[in-house]
């Protein structure tokens, strides 16, 4: 028998221990934003025909909500475990890279999905579900937990000490998830910053995710998904090879 | 079968050369210590027989397992008990048995978890979060660990750090009977009287070389020496005793012997300085002796 179940089961129990922290905290920030936000912005800014701003707001903080969360999950386990040295356990035992890679995979897309469910769940007391295409919502939901998942893998192996990951965090999550069209399409901006836009992975998980809810988006939501799925296939070659050498957890 | 095989192992750690070209063999059933100074490369050679390390060169097996190419088995044979006192702050003692066995694909292994809660003295403590045990307690639980899959071949880095004497005892007692059992240990400590009187064979380890490997019996008696042991009412020994002897205690001395007859002259210049001798006694050397002979020869 397999080692990866029991690692699994880990993963999912270490965030459900402290649910407050790591599934209602998340949600009742995304809750705020909403609320900010659309008082705000609701009668300025109209983004899609026939989409007002609220309803446009919706898919993009539960997207940037499940990515933040799904990286938090793996990367702060990883650099917990690797600062108390509890990380020894599950090195010890005869877990394949593979099997490691795919416990924290999932126990990042479990978490990231919970916050991403929790916080369109607390959406609907201010705007009436509508999902126009749930497939493509689904699809760039999980693809993004396992991005944002696979990311935090990365982060987690790579540093050493909380500042790293918190620099990690600061620098590189939130630039990519603020920068991303959760407040507004991409087209608003100057041309420039579109640009730069298209390079930002995220940008094409939000803004497929998007296309599920309204059937309208900045891209082809099959390029987004191909973009999307690239990033995901590379990132993930490369955290498997950082595991299958040891890199910084077997010296 | 040898429990263990080491050939021809060699590490660097950058301009440091923590292992150079180590080799030995254990054989199954045996109570082995690995010994050597603060730096010797105890911890590495046990971190490349877990698989926390790789070697630069060389070969290790357990059970005939090797340790990078045929992992899976070689770590389901080996319990390894780390010198780093780490527990995850999200368990109690039973859940980290039981998430422990299950790392190892054991899903079903209540009765064992609870032979080795029992014979740990960790019955009150079982159902106790990690994070409220003593320092003991969770030594004690980190032993738990390593033998929870059951493995033949045992390793403790320095399991009895900073425990205290009861403790110290009934892991000891435990262990043996692990040994009797048939399982394979090979311990580091630097208690030199817990490998002298726990282990039939003994490595000795320096600059990541093997100084000395060889029977505990044969290394006691491999010098040949006596050790006079004397303790005098005045300090002020005369200048030709004083370069012999070596301090070990208040007004105490140990003076190195070839032979009986040789005691007579240290207690003749005793009694001509007028000191007088409250107590001496001649003993063979103990593994604290040949250890420090075996490290300053090396």
């Amino acid at each position: 028998m397999s080692g990866f179940p029991t690692l699994l089961h880990k993963e999912l129990i270490r965030f459900w221990r402290v649910w407050f922290q790591t599934i209602v905290a998340p949600i009742i920030t995304a809750m705020l934003y909403l609320l900010i936000f659309s008082h705000a912005l609701a009668h300025r800014v109209s983004v899609y025909p026939g989409v007002d701003y609220i309803s446009f707001l919706v898919p993009g903080l539960v997207m940037m909500s499940l990515l933040q969360n799904a990286f938090a999950n793996s990367s702060s386990s990883l650099i917990q475990s690797k600062i108390t040295g509890n990380i020894v356990f599950v090195l010890l035992p005869p877990i394949s890279w593979f099997e490691f890679y795919a416990a924290y995979l999932i126990g990042s897309i479990f978490r990231g999905a919970m916050v991403g469910l929790g916080v369109w769940l607390g959406t609907w007391l201010f705007v009436p579900p509508h999902l126009q295409h749930p497939v493509w919502s689904l699809l760039f939901a999980l693809l993004g937990g396992g991005l944002l998942g696979t990311l935090g893998i990365v982060a987690g192996i790579w540093s050493e000490k909380f500042d790293q990951l918190a620099a990690f965090q600061n620098f590189i999550i939130m630039p990519l998830t603020f920068l991303s069209g959760v407040f507004y399409s991409i087209h608003s901006l100057p041309t420039f910053w579109l640009n730069i836009s298209r390079f930002n992975p995220v940008f094409y998980l939000i803004d497929g995710f998007r296309y599920g809810f309204f059937g309208i988006s900045d891209v082809a939501p099959l390029t987004s998904l191909l973009v999307a799925g690239g990033c995901f296939v590379a990132l993930s070659a490369l955290c498997l090879l950082l595991l299958q050498r040891g890199y910084k957890l077997r010296h | 079968m040898t429990a263990l095989s080491i050939k021809g192992i060699s590490k660097r750690f950058g301009q440091l050369h923590a292992l150079n070209q180590v080799s030995l063999e254990v054989e199954q059933g045996e109570f082995f210590a690995l010994l050597g100074p603060n730096g010797a490369g105890k911890t590495t050679l046990i971190s490349i027989l877990a698989g926390l390390t790789r070697a630069d060169s060389g070969e290790a097996r357990i059970m005939g397992h090797c340790v990078q190419r045929d992992y899976r088995q070689a770590r389901r044979m080996l319990g390894v008990v780390p010198q780093e006192l780490a527990f995850d702050p999200f368990l109690t003692v039973r859940e980290t048995l039981v998430f422990q066995s299950g790392y190892f694909g054991l899903h079903r292994n209540t009765r064992w978890i609870d032979a080795i809660i029992d014979g740990l003295g960790l019955q009150d403590k079982a159902d106790s979060n990690m994070r409220a045990l003593s320092g003991g307690m969770k030594r004690r639980v980190l032993v738990a660990q390593a033998l929870v899959h059951k493995p033949p071949v045992i390793i403790l880095d320095e399991p009895t750090a900073g425990v205290d004497v009861e403790l110290r005892q009934s892991l000891w007692q435990f262990i043996r009977t692990l040994n009797h059992d048939g399982h394979t240990i090979i311990l580091t400590t630097h208690y030199l009287e817990e490998a002298e009187t726990l282990c039939q064979r003994i490595a000795m380890l320096k600059s990541g070389q093997i100084v000395a490997l060889d029977k505990t019996a044969n290394l006691l008696h491999s010098g040949g020496e006596l050790y006079f042991d004397v303790s005098v009412e005045r300090d002020d020994l005369p200048p030709a005793l004083a370069n012999q002897a070596k301090p070990i205690g208040e007004r105490r001395y140990s003076f190195k012997l070839n032979r009986p007859a040789e005691m007579e002259p240290v207690l003749a210049a005793l009694r001509e300085a007028h000191i007088d001798v409250a107590d001496a006694s001649l003993r063979h050397p103990d593994l604290e002796d040949v250890f420090v002979q075996i490290m300053e020869r090396a």
